[in-house]
């Protein structure tokens, strides 16, 4: 006797409703809210948005909160909300050299104007679990000078002053970038080989883990570039878009970004003068982890540009642009729990059939054998 | 060996061909033409631009300068790099072998001796799996393979053997003319003698045009009935491989030739 | 609420009519219409986030959206059966957002999407079926490289195929592709059906129905239009055969159609049943039954409905 097993729209109802208590938690304790996710947890939520590549905090924490935690299940919510939003237009290119930068460091000058601004880092903290934070204790007040306001010379322009580092804007010098906007892969198919532009926005929404990974390779001698921290910048730009009604520019806000500038190995030929070559970071709110593997991802996949050999995994552009997207990869991996018994009933069906024809084979040889033998006895 | 063959018009001619890599010269100016079943050899040390001029009249690297016609089945004359791709890929899998150095670079190493030989027929259409590997057996026969080899992978094979499966796998669509590149490079000695012992009677049988690129006079010697020598991406001498090799007239051919045993 | 989250909730935009914008759904359909007029060829198209993971039918999802309008019936079914979880989150999806009537029927439904089956029943003109493709690509296995691989479909370099098949003839004595299992579109493009069984491949033939394949993750469109000539690849001499199956379905005796294996203990006790439920239904309505299909089993199924 047999009923087939019925009921998966209760079933999922049910599994949804416990996963709603568990996220909860102890209902003695008061549910977190946004408000500290956003101040508390800034760099998890930071790192949502850079992955789902949209600026919100609050519905970023949201997605945290309602993720239980979990990066990529958040990056996920986050982007499916987005994809839904209309788009009004582009902003103009923001302005990192008018950042007001809350950091500031360069590994390639000692000094420089402005100076290196360390700013609210982890760097040189010693790595030792404090008891302190896990009450509610006082903590106390940031010590903030005044600075002059003027904007922190970018590393990079003094070298290109100098230019002995290639252009921003391409091998042919100063000229301006082309009207048409920027690439937007959310938008328009993905195409290999692909333009920088749609490149840097894909590395800019890979899995940081990913980029971290194929950033160290590089390093380790997996397609060397022989980088130096230009210079790594943290801190406010104004984000203004150009309405042509008005005929003018519209300030939309400020968002925080973080910016790496990689100078890598000179490149030249008889033509082109030695010079150093770039590779870029620009992700939202604070994480240099991920500005720097991005930078050094970047640098690594212009190989062809400066007739380096592709032999090592970050220089193949469409390895790592095909898996650095965390929200695809964990969709196609854990596909593999839904059902597959179709398929696997064809190759059960398979290799029964060729399990029959080998021991058929065999059990002919065996008497094959015995006959023989039979016969020379 | 028989000289070249009286055929009223070349299979394949070269002319001015040039290609630059920024400002280094790959090869330049080169003139030749190859005729029906003739072998020619191009010969030089490494560096003198030999194999760029084979990757360039074989439409793997295009050229800076110049142009390469080639004599299609139906007779008329076509300029490769005026050809579509299409057309391109369908001539080198069908008209066309190319031999590697390192027959890696020319097999599918994952792939059954049975299937490699047998991709090229698949690719033009034959769907009869008998036919497609008796034939594939009848040619790894040709090329002293043992065909109960026929579903092993070119993994298991020795360097010699590869090779020689290359050259079945590259002949098997009847092509007219094969390039290629050091086709003895890695083997050993005594390897090498068999390999082109063997080349040398399927080319004669099949009545092939070959192009073979060459450091080692001995090959050329043997294979070839004209020679090129090139230095510095040039040629500097050309004509009938004996008359070259016995009577070298540019003072580098000179120097190549004293500078190897007499074979 | 707390005034925050009314903020937040206020501050989202609602969703339109099957989820996607207006614009969007455009695109999909001008890929749906590139796809149709060149069979089998896959068109690039911007495929969109979706509120359900990649490598769940996202793209299956994209075109049904893309095509639904108010008046469809909808049914969605996963290895076969409208009740695997799954095409219970689908369907459940399309009510939600917009609204549609949904069916098991196959004969009632407009719109089938569908994972890893085609129905047993033949489709008719008036129907559109939308496959949930994972890897589009037939030839990915055999050249990872995106770039050659368009190449090879442009130039119709196919010969690879054959090796494929070649070699398993070689090694098993017979083609040893069991399930996604490659067919030339109107001898054109060589197209993979997504991994259905090839039980299912001669439906896929001068099938009246309209059949549509989104590849979501791999952002890929592509179609066959109604009575398009299907080719499974074969050798002349080892032509293409579909699954037999030895006994007839369990509960409703049919033969000829797709089983699955369901185990019955741990001592080896099994049956055969088949994989398209509303198919077995419907036989069983009419009075099929097979050997352990008890007309009181028949009853509690029904009434767990």
């Amino acid at each position: 006797m047999y009923v087939a097993v019925k009921g998966g729209e209760a079933a999922i109802a049910n599994a949804h409703r416990l996963l709603g208590d568990r996220r909860r938690g102890n209902r003695d304790l008061p549910s977190i809210t946004l408000d500290q996710l956003v101040g508390q947890l800034s760099l998890a939520v930071d790192r949502v948005m850079a992955e789902a590549s949209l600026y919100a905090p609050h519905l970023a924490a949201l997605a945290v909160k309602q993720a239980r935690g979990d990066m990529i299940e958040a990056i996920f919510l986050l982007r499916a909300y987005r994809t839904t939003l209309p788009r009004f237009g582009a902003s103009l290119p923001v302005e990192t050299g008018e950042m007001v930068a809350e950091r500031r460091v360069s590994a390639t000058f000692k000094d420089l104007p402005g100076g290196q601004v360390l700013g609210p880092t982890f760097d040189y903290t010693h790595r030792l679990l404090d008891p302190e934070l896990a009450g509610d204790g006082e903590v106390d007040a940031a010590l903030v000078s005044e600075t002059d306001g003027d904007p922190l010379m970018r590393v990079t322009d003094i070298l290109a002053h100098e230019d002995i580092i290639e252009s921003s804007r391409g091998a042919a010098g100063d000229t301006p970038l082309p009207e048409e906007p920027s690439g937007d892969l959310t938008r328009e198919p993905l195409e290999f080989p692909m333009q920088r532009d749609q490149r840097l926005q894909a590395l800019a929404r890979g899995d940081e883990g990913f980029l971290l990974s194929l950033g160290y390779s590089t390093q380790r001698g997996y397609g060397r570039t022989h980088p130096f921290v230009g210079e790594i910048r943290m801190g406010e730009v104004e984000v203004e878009l150009d309405v042509p009604e008005l005929g003018f520019a519209v300030s939309l806000g400020t968002i925080k970004v973080t910016e790496c500038q990689m100078v890598t190995q000179f490149a030249g030929s008889a033509k082109a003068p030695p010079q150093f070559t770039r590779g870029y970071g620009l992700v939202f709110g604070q994480s240099e982890r991920k500005a720097m593997s991005m930078a050094l991802v970047d640098r690594a996949l212009r190989a062809d540009e400066f007739g380096e050999d592709r032999l090592a995994p970050a220089q193949d552009e469409e390895f790592v642009i095909s898996h650095s997207d965390n929200v695809q990869a964990t969709g196609f991996v854990e596909h593999l729990k839904l059902p597959h018994y179709v398929d696997f009933q064809a190759e059960l069906d398979l290799v029964r059939r060729m399990r029959g024809e080998f021991e058929a084979r065999e059990a002919a040889d065996l008497e094959t054998d015995n006959a023989s033998r039979e016969a020379a006895e | 060996m028989s000289g070249p063959r009286e055929d009223d018009q070349p299979l394949l001619s070269v002319r001015g061909l040039g290609k630059r890599y920024g400002d280094r010269v790959g090869c330049r100016d080169v003139s030749f033409d190859v005729w029906p079943g003739e072998v020619l050899a191009i010969v030089g040390e490494s560096g003198s631009g030999k194999t760029t001029l084979l990757n360039c009249i074989s439409t793997r690297l295009e050229p800076t300068t110049g142009a390469v016609r080639y004599r299609l089945r139906d007779g008329q004359e076509r300029d490769l790099y005026e050809m579509s791709e299409a057309e391109r890929r369908l001539l080198m899998r069908t008209d066309w072998g190319f031999v590697h150095q390192n027959p890696a670079d020319g097999l599918r190493m994952s792939v059954s001796a049975g299937a490699n030989v047998g991709e090229r027929l698949m690719a033009v259409g034959q769907r009869h799996y008998g036919n497609i590997r008796g034939t594939a057996a009848n040619w790894l026969e040709r090329v002293e393979i043992a065909e109960d080899r026929i579903d092993d992978r070119p993994r298991d094979f020795s360097g010699g053997m590869r090779q020689r499966l290359q050259i079945a796998r590259n002949l098997v669509t009847g092509p007219r003319l094969v390039f290629m590149d050091e086709p003895t490079g890695g083997l050993d000695v005594s390897v090498q003698a068999r390999l082109l012992d063997l080349v040398r009677g399927l080319v004669a049988d099949l009545g092939l045009a070959a192009i073979v690129v060459t450091h080692d006079l001995a090959v050329a010697r043997l294979l070839s009935h004209r020679m090129i020598v090139m230095k510095d991406g040039a040629v500097i001498e050309a004509g009938l491989t004996d008359r070259v090799l016995d009577d070298p007239q540019a003072p580098y051919t000179q120097l190549l030739v004293s500078s190897i045993l007499q074979v | 609420m707390t005034g925050q989250a009314q903020d937040i909730a206020g501050g989202m935009a609602a969703y339109n009519f099957a989820y996607l914008d207006e614009q969007t759904k455009r695109m999909i359909r001008r890929a749906i219409l590139k796809g149709i007029a060149i069979p089998g060829y896959q068109v690039p198209f911007a495929s969109r986030e979706m509120p359900m993971p990649y490598g769940w039918g996202t793209g299956g999802v994209q075109v049904t959206a893309s095509i639904i309008g108010r008046d469809d019936t909808l049914k969605v079914i996963d290895q076969g059966a409208d009740d695997t979880t799954n095409a219970v989150s689908i369907r459940a999806f399309f009510q939600k957002v917009a609204d549609v009537a949904v069916t098991t029927r196959t004969r009632e439904a407009s719109v089938i999407q569908t994972r890893h089956r085609i129905p047993e029943e033949p489709l008719t003109a008036s129907q559109v079926l939308v496959y949930q493709v994972p890897i589009p690509e037939p030839l990915r296995f055999l050249e990872p490289r995106e770039t050659e691989t368009r190449k090879m479909h442009a130039l119709e370099e196919y010969g690879l195929m054959h090796v494929k098949l070649y070699e398993d003839i070689a090694r098993h004595g017979h083609i040893a592709t069991t399930y996604a299992y490659p067919v030339l579109v109107d001898d054109r493009y060589v197209m993979d059906p997504s991994p259905t069984p090839k039980f299912d491949n001669p439906k896929m033939d001068m099938c009246e129905a309209l059949q549509l394949f989104g590849a979501g993750r791999e952002k890929r469109i592509y179609a066959i239009p109604p009575y398009t000539r299907v080719v499974s690849l074969d050798f002349e001499d080892h032509p293409f055969e579909v699954q037999r199956f030895e006994e007839p379905c369990a509960l409703c005796a049919a033969r000829d159609v797709y089983l699955d294996e369901v185990i019955l203990d741990d001592k080896g006790g099994r049956m055969f049943v088949c994989s398209d439920t509303d198919h077995c239904e419907e036989r069983r309505a009419a009075g099929h039954r097979g050997h352990l299909a008890a007309e009181e089993a028949y009853a509690t199924t029904e009434a767990a409905q």
